[in-house]
């Protein structure tokens, strides 16, 4: 069933007197607020939340899902996300009572069962990456970064060089990774691609120098490349004083097979709603864990989780750590989540989730190599770009192909990221999808690329079978209507 | 070992890498160095089948005494609240938790909408003019406040003056945060409870970016939002509020008293507590400040056939546009917890809330008086939401390994974040705490003194 057109706002279904929740008769005291506290303290206007029924509630949001798309839907391969199944089990782990309702302040000795969660994730952390020590506290990949950022910071402050200022970040990067090292309050500092698809390394050597307090990388890269010169990388960066920082968005390629620590770096991120199960959530919650080598372990950020002969404890006596990046103890729930996947998995099926993820990104690589351009030809690692450039002379852009592809029911690439590569297109199909599912894809990618050359006008107009047609993003941003009420007219 | 999550087969796999032009998969990993190829088998536990590792998840669960089947007196920025069950059934449509951030509009209205009805609800709420789709926290969404507050100024201004009823890990976060940007956090100490306004007037001055006030603040107290706004704004400094959304329901909203950002965290919205996250923090400003917000915005537009329809929108604001230019970092954001919230503030509606926010003020009412009753002291006395103090004289942790006995989860420790408040509790009273469990913590509590 297609829901055509448009959707009541929760608001426009608003009737008085109706009610959705169960609250019943919670306010027995014979007391009235108005007795209790001052007048001017009292809001007089009544928030215009809704007023709707539990039926009327649930049709809503039934049928907004229904305009919506998720992994469970069909075909994402978002480049970059790494949108793989969400397993169920995580989902029913992650509302035991015991994980849900716990407070963050409750005395430890009530939280025993959390904390060893806790506990044994970062155990796994530090050993799939090769680090020494591993926090849970940053809420996303973003926060991650930022945080070991502050640590390199802190680390080279401790050792009385102030003078680091500059972050070294690839063209090809996330735009988190500037925007961390921003935040951080260094200065970024651009290193080239070069002709492989890979750092360069020359320019990488003239930008290394004493005012470095780090790089910044993503190994396999932002195209789905391995930097294969990485011990070289890190050679040039540690001699001249830097820090080596893992951007861990890309992990799903190389579990089991290529650790970050071994590669030469000092501190990493892994994204745990991409590489290990997190539900996306429509856009988040996610979690960010960092891990790091020995030498970096007193800036963590405190409180630290201990084991000792009384349990599991948080030593919040840190003199050298960069203090609380977030409140509590990160995002128990995603953690929770993350630990069960990995469980489930052991060493030897995450090695195969990432043997199969690289393995199916190459085939379809390969199947559609002949009707894209795809410009670096070697072998990718859990995804890969393709530029649009030969359909955009065709006057088809990689926006349009994208917005067709919905007409065949996929979720489309990544476009327009990384931003060096002309009308990109990045492919990951993550190890979780079959060969049928592929082929189907990869059949539909070059229906498309024939629809380009036959029929252009097909692809420049779709989406045609969709809850909406293409969307006027410029009148979104003219005339901001940000909430229910506002409007976009003058 | 045969994996449910991985569909390869034997077939499969030849005739993939038959097609590729391979023998073996490890071709694919022929680029990486072997001096850094990891060889033998990672030192962690081994596959558990579905079955066993539930159970032994189960008996982890087991092992944390929850606040549903204890009652708890413990707040302190996490809540104990009614949770309507059609929220967890929203929230397992898998057509929103398995989906990311909506980038394809066409596709994922039923996301967009919904993040678009959160930030006119959160409006509502404040009374502000915009909100954005949500953020980490309600602490880290502070520290982003104050860092935009800051900028506004273009990192001129470096003070920022805190109110000590600040969450005592919001001063921390923001210590953080702010840290790296060279800016400065004072703070402005409570005079019985409340910020001391006088206190505040001699310590700002034009190099004041922000002043941050917490409402209803940490030691439960409601703040005087009007005199403290006459002040910052007299000193052109932006005034950032962190206030408890659900509190919105019965006092006066932030935005009624000229606040320039207030911030705040959803989880009292049908969010459980989850040992301190994933909650959902929330970022309102007024319109001047809207293309500086952090994060995503979602706004209304048509498609080319006139339909109503929903995008993200003044993205060049975002890192992924202006990169190191970005007002924020914040990429993946707390989306799945905002659809929560959105759920939890349709259920209330416009009446529900007013009765479930009056109910923590009268209970806690309630509760303060019992405690008078029995000869406790409440340290000091201002109208609150649902939290207040009660000075035990004895350390809180042994109080409250008393109560753990009882089967009660007491109050919060003071003395963990400052030792001069060495026996002060700060307890909680949520619309969902009955008189009879009140009367079990007081009778608890008068036996101790
Ligand atoms: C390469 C890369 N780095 C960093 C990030 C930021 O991660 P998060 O969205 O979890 O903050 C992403 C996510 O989109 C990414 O793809």
């Amino acid at each position: 069933m297609i829901q055509n057109k448009e959707q009541p706002l929760i608001f426009e279904r608003s009737r008085p007197g109706r009610v959705g929740h169960g609250l019943g008769d919670i306010d027995h005291t014979n007391e009235k607020v108005e007795d209790i506290l001052p007048a001017d303290y009292i809001r007089e206007e009544e928030p215009e939340l809704p007023e709707v029924s539990e039926l009327q509630l649930i049709r809503h949001y039934t049928s907004l899902s229904t305009r919506n798309y998720g992994v469970d839907s069909g075909f994402y391969p978002l480049g970059s996300c790494t949108m793989k199944y969400n397993p169920k089990m995580n989902e029913d782990v992650a509302r035991m009572p015991g994980f849900a309702h716990v407070h963050p302040y409750q005395p430890e000795e009530q939280v025993q069962g959390a904390l060893e969660v806790m506990y044994h994730l970062q155990q796994s952390l530090a050993e799939i990456t090769g680090m020494d020590e591993v926090t849970l506290q940053p809420a996303a990949g973003a926060q991650g970064e930022w945080t070991g950022l502050m640590m390199i910071r802190a680390f080279h402050e401790a050792n009385g060089e102030k003078g680091r200022d500059k972050v070294i970040v690839p063209d090809s990067a996330h735009g988190t990774n500037p925007a961390s090292a921003a935040v951080a309050g260094f200065t970024p500092v651009t290193v080239k691609t070069d002709e492989r698809g890979l750092v360069d390394l020359d320019h990488l050597r003239e930008l290394a120098g004493s005012d470095t307090a780090a790089l910044m990388l993503t190994n396999p890269n932002t195209l789905g490349l391995f930097e294969e010169d990485i011990v070289e990388m890190a050679a040039i960066i540690h001699e001249a004083g830097g820090r080596l920082y893992y951007d861990g968005a890309n992990s799903n390629a190389i579990l089991g097979i290529s650790r970050p620590g071994d590669m030469g770096f000092d501190v990493v991120h892994l994204n745990l709603h991409k590489t290990f199960t997190g539900p996306h959530g429509g856009g988040g919650p996610g979690s960010g864990p960092v891990g790091v080598k020995k030498e970096l372990i007193p800036f963590l950020p405190k409180p630290v989780l201990q084991k000792t002969e009384k349990g599991f404890t948080w030593d919040s006596e840190r003199p050298q750590s960069i203090g609380r990046v977030k409140p509590y103890y990160g995002n128990f729930g995603i953690n929770l989540r993350a630990y069960t996947y990995i469980r489930t998995m052991g060493a030897e099926g995450l090695r195969k989730v990432s043997e199969y993820a690289v393995l199916n990104a190459n085939y379809l690589m390969r199947r559609l190599e002949p009707y894209f351009d795809l410009p670096y030809n070697r072998h990718c690692k859990h995804e890969f770009v393709l530029s649009g450039k030969r359909q955009k002379k065709l006057g088809v852009k990689t926006l349009d192909m994208a917005k067709r592809l919905l007409d065949y029911g996929y979720h489309p690439p990544t476009i327009y990221f990384p931003i060096n590569i002309e009308e990109c297109m990045m492919m990951e199909p993550t190890e979780t999808e079959t060969k049928e599912t592929l082929d189907e894809f990869a059949d539909a990618m070059i229906q498309i690329a024939q629809e380009v050359e036959e029929n252009p006008e097909i692809v420049q107009e779709a989406p045609h079978h969709t809850v909406v047609k293409r969307l006027d993003e410029a009148l979104a941003a003219r005339k901001p209507v940000l909430k229910y009420g506002d409007s976009n007219q003058d | 070992m045969d994996f449910r999550y991985l569909p390869m087969t034997p077939e499969d796999k030849k005739e993939m890498m038959e097609s590729i032009g391979i023998q073996e998969i490890e071709e694919l990993f022929s680029d990486i160095p072997e001096s850094i190829q990891f060889k033998g088998e990672m030192n962690i536990a081994p596959p558990a089948s579905e079955h066993d590792l539930m159970k032994e998840l189960q008996t982890l669960s087991s092992r944390n005494m929850n606040v549903k089947d204890y009652p708890s007196f413990l707040g302190a920025g996490v809540y104990d609240h009614y949770i309507p069950s059609v929220v967890d059934h929203v929230l397992r449509r898998s057509e929103f938790y398995t989906a990311y951030t909506p980038y394809q509009a066409e596709i994922s209205q039923g996301e967009l909408q919904a993040i678009f009805e959160f930030q006119s609800m959160i409006c509502e709420l404040t009374n502000m003019e915009v909100a954005n789709s949500s953020m980490y926290d309600g602490l880290t969404a502070l520290a982003e406040a104050a860092v935009l507050a800051a900028s506004e100024s273009r990192m001129k201004k470096k003070k920022i003056l805190v109110s000590e009823g600040l969450h005592p890990e919001g001063f921390e976060v923001l210590e953080t945060y702010t840290d790296g940007l060279g800016l400065v956090v004072e703070r402005i100490p409570l005079q019985e409870g409340k910020t001391d306004l006088e206190h505040l007037k001699q310590e700002i001055d034009d190099d004041t970016a922000a002043v941050i006030l917490q409402y209803p603040n940490f030691v439960g107290s409601i703040e005087d939002l009007k005199e403290a706004e006459a002040i910052i704004h007299e000193h052109k400094a932006l005034f950032i509020v962190s206030s408890n959304p659900l509190a919105l329901g019965i006092l006066a909203p932030p935005g009624n008293f000229g606040a320039d950002i207030v911030v705040g965290d959803c989880q009292v919205f049908g969010i459980p507590a989850q040992m301190g996250g994933p909650h959902c923090g929330y970022f309102a400003v007024s319109k001047k400040l809207m293309r500086k917000i952090p994060g995503r915005l979602v706004g209304q537009t048509r498609d080319k056939e006139g339909t109503r329809g929903f995008v993200l929108t003044l993205q060049t604001r975002e890192q992924h546009i202006r990169r190191d230019k970005a007002t924020s970092n914040i990429c993946s954001n707390q989306a799945l917890n905002a659809l929560a919230a959105s759920v939890t503030m349709s259920a209330l509606g416009k009446k529900g809330i007013r009765t479930m926010a009056s109910a923590n003020v009268k209970k806690a009412h309630l509760l303060k008086e019992k405690c008078k009753k029995a000869g406790l002291t409440i340290v000091h006395e201002q109208p609150v939401f649902n939290e207040f103090v009660i000075d035990m004289k004895q350390p809180v942790r042994e109080v409250n390994q008393k109560l753990y006995q009882q089967g009660i989860i007491g109050g919060y420790d003071l003395a963990m974040s400052d030792h001069t408040k060495e026996g002060h509790m700060l307890v909680c009273v949520t619309e969902l705490r009955t008189e009879e469990e009140m009367d079990h913590f007081v009778k608890t509590l008068e036996g101790l003194v």
